[in-house]
């Protein structure tokens, strides 16, 4: 029961007065940024990560995982009064939360989803506070090509998951991954790729990407749109909330449900935005009044909450343990951390004990202050969204060009941002998916050095890869996930003929 | 700002969507001759530097000509957007552009105050009060949370200098 001295030793860390205060405004911020459109998990923490530069580091990442719960929050808030999801995965929260909304039960539409968003964090924290160690102690032993399988298997299961077509994910990929190649090479120490700008020496920094794919190419989204925003109004009490929750412990299965697929799909990097419709469907099929969903039915709020929150928080799994982010959001978390010199991985867990268990209390806590922030303060909220977008619009893009200044200090940066917004406006219009680029700029350097020290120590053989059985289970398993869109086909196809013989 | 113009004209999906391929395959093209003039073979360290993006760029060029192929196989007449819409976003990209040309010049404050000015007077019609206010107040605000509280700096120009900030 090491882990849970640790654990308790991590409540101590979190529990500093310091750090409270910056539980309560990164909560706060992340709200805000997940009720605005544009600025989303990602972007906006991007955005303000500079400004925890100055704090030490376990603070920073409290602050910046608590701006990503407030963002999980805050998308439910838009999507049940607004009707527009303020987060992909709070789609399928539209479907029965406006419809409620508009029946004149926003309170309850809006206490069942921050409640269920809540269950399904806690039940992630709890999966990861048994399990990260686990995988980290077992990861420990990984030599290059495992490291490198991991990396594989991470971008196969974009492929097979995502909904985009397979090709184009792929597309999109590569093209993060050449991205990072830009510059110096961390092995030769050679220039490539440069084509002599002095300016590309250093490559693409990844967080500039963010917020000019994810922040600008939203808001020109957006701009297309001629977006106006027609809400009901929100009023939450505490009859409300207390009469909401006499109903909800009936809905125990879909909840438990959400909260597996959830965690499943999190710590898959296809992430929260599946895990939400897939919950959302099987949800629909199980419930004895399934016709009723898309209608305003609670159980339709509930279970896609629950999914998208446990996917959000079930994502930090793998970028604590293994290094790789489950979403860009939690890559732009790690991207975080090596700023501030911790190599995220399965070493953190024995070198920063106090940073791992400190920010995993900080889980517990900052989610049991999100749910009381967000049922406190959903009148605040909403009237943010009322704010034209002509103001709000302006303001979004001046916050994109501050965060993309003060990465590097550099005007360069804000140019590169508008570029990779525009491109992003156009991959998105174009059906691209934008998260697995992020992630192969993140990955690409660590990914390409693990491919390389394995060839080398191999003289350059790929059959390094499948040269022990972990190895090669890990590879075999993201080869599945990579023609998963293949093999469903077949088996689908398989069992229809199996179904009906001749 | 939500007036559509009536007019249902604009480029279609299919052609823009075949450019967009086509930028990304030129990009992968690049970033086959940057790896090639890198040396993509084995070294005295192992693998040297343009070996692992020369197979990027050689996937991004199949995965590539494989969306042309789709993408113009595919039965879509629909539109990318109609020529007002694409006027919405560029009335907002270009000033945007201008924007983040001028900040080298003239520093973030002064250039982003004139930018939410320019923002809500053109295209939110407000009072003049109004955009005084918000274009003033934000860049001020900008510089109490940013410079005094969080100590990150940002770029400045002549009339901060003048001020002696």
């Amino acid at each position: 029961m090491e882990e849970l001295g640790n654990l308790f030793h991590g409540f101590a860390v979190a529990m500093q007065p310091f750090n409270i205060m910056v539980m309560f405004v990164g909560i706060l911020l992340g709200v805000i940024i997940g009720v605005l459109p544009g600025l989303g998990g990602a972007n906006g923490v991007a955005i303000l990560l500079p400004l925890t530069f100055s704090m030490p580091p376990t603070s920073a990442i409290i602050m910046l995982s608590c701006i990503y719960w407030g963002a999980l929050f805050g998308g439910a808030i838009t999507s049940i009064l607004f009707n527009i999801p303020g987060e992909p995965w709070s789609v399928a929260t539209t479907f029965d939360g406006y419809p409620m909304a508009q029946q004149g039960k926003a309170g309850e539409a809006l206490t069942a989803a921050f409640t269920s968003s809540f269950v399904g964090a806690l039940f992630a924290v709890i999966m990861i506070t048994l399990v990260a160690p686990l995988v980290a102690s077992f990861a420990l032993q990984f030599g290059p090509a495992e490291k490198f399988a991991v990396y594989f298997l991470a971008f196969c299961s974009f492929v097979g998951l995502s909904k985009e077509p397979p090709f184009k994910t792929i597309a999109a990929m590569m093209m993060g991954f050449a991205l990072a190649a830009v510059g110096l090479d961390s092995i030769t120490g050679q220039l490539r790729l440069t084509f002599g700008f002095t300016e590309l020496l250093n490559g693409f920094d990844f967080l500039i990407a963010v917020i000019g794919l994810f922040g600008i190419g939203e808001i020109l989204l957006t701009m297309e749109e001629g977006l106006s925003f027609r809400g009901g109004n929100a009023k939450i009490n505490l009859r409300v909330v207390l009469h909401t929750w006499m109903g909800l412990p009936k809905y125990w299965m879909t909840s438990l449900r959400s909260c597996v697929i959830g965690c499943w799909m999190g710590v898959t990097p296809a992430g929260a935005t599946p895990a939400s419709f897939m919950s959302y469907g099987i949800a629909k099929r199980m419930s004895k009044n399934g016709e009723n969903f898309g209608k305003g039915d609670i159980e339709g709020v509930i279970a896609p909450e629950t999914a998208a929150h446990a996917a959000g928080t079930a994502a930090l799994l793998p970028m604590l343990s293994l290094g790789v982010p489950g979403s860009p959001t939690a890559a732009v978390l790690l991207g975080g951390l090596l700023i501030w010199g911790l190599q995220p991985g399965p070493m953190l867990f024995v070198e920063q004990k106090e940073f791992v268990w400190g920010l995993i209390a900080s889980m517990y806590l900052g989610n049991v202050f999100g749910l009381l922030v967000v049922l406190t303060c959903v009148p605040v909220f909403a009237a943010i969204l009322r704010v034209p977008f002509s103001i709000i619009a302006p303001l979004i893009l001046v916050l994109c060009a501050i965060g993309a200044y003060s990465v590097h200090n550099s005007t360069f940066d804000v140019m590169l941002m508008l570029v990779f917004g525009v491109i992003g406006y156009a991959l998105k219009k174009c059906n691209y998916p934008l998260a697995p680029l992020v992630l192969a700029i993140v990955l690409g350097d660590k990914a390409e050095e693990a491919f390389r020290q394995s060839l080398l120590g191999s003289q350059g053989s790929l059959g390094v890869f499948f040269s022990n059985t972990l190895v090669s289970t890990i590879m075999v398993l993201g080869l599945i996930a990579l023609f998963w869109g293949v093999i469903s086909a077949g088996l689908s196809r398989l069992t229809s003929r199996m179904g009906s013989p001749a | 700002m939500t007036t559509h113009s009536s007019s249902n004209a604009g480029p279609t999906h299919k052609k823009v969507e075949a450019g967009v391929t086509l930028a990304i395959a030129v990009f992968g093209l690049v970033v086959i001759i940057g790896s090639i003039k890198a040396g993509i073979g084995w070294g005295d360290e192992g693998p040297r530097a343009g070996f692992f993006p020369f197979y990027i760029g050689l996937i991004l060029v199949i995965a590539s000509v494989i969306n042309l192929w789709n993408g113009l196989r595919e039965d879509n007449d629909g539109l990318f957007a109609e020529w007002g819409q694409l006027r919405q976003v560029f009335s907002v990209a270009l000033p945007t552009a201008i924007y983040v040309g001028v900040m080298p010049y003239i520093g973030l404050y002064v250039s982003s105050a004139v930018f939410i000015a320019w923002f809500m007077r053109w295209l939110g019609k407000y009072r003049w009060l109004t955009v005084l206010a918000v274009s003033v107040g934000m860049p001020v605000l900008t510089y109490i949370v940013f410079e005094r509280w969080f100590l990150v700096p940002l770029p400045k120009g002549p009339l901060e200098d003048w001020l002696g900030l």
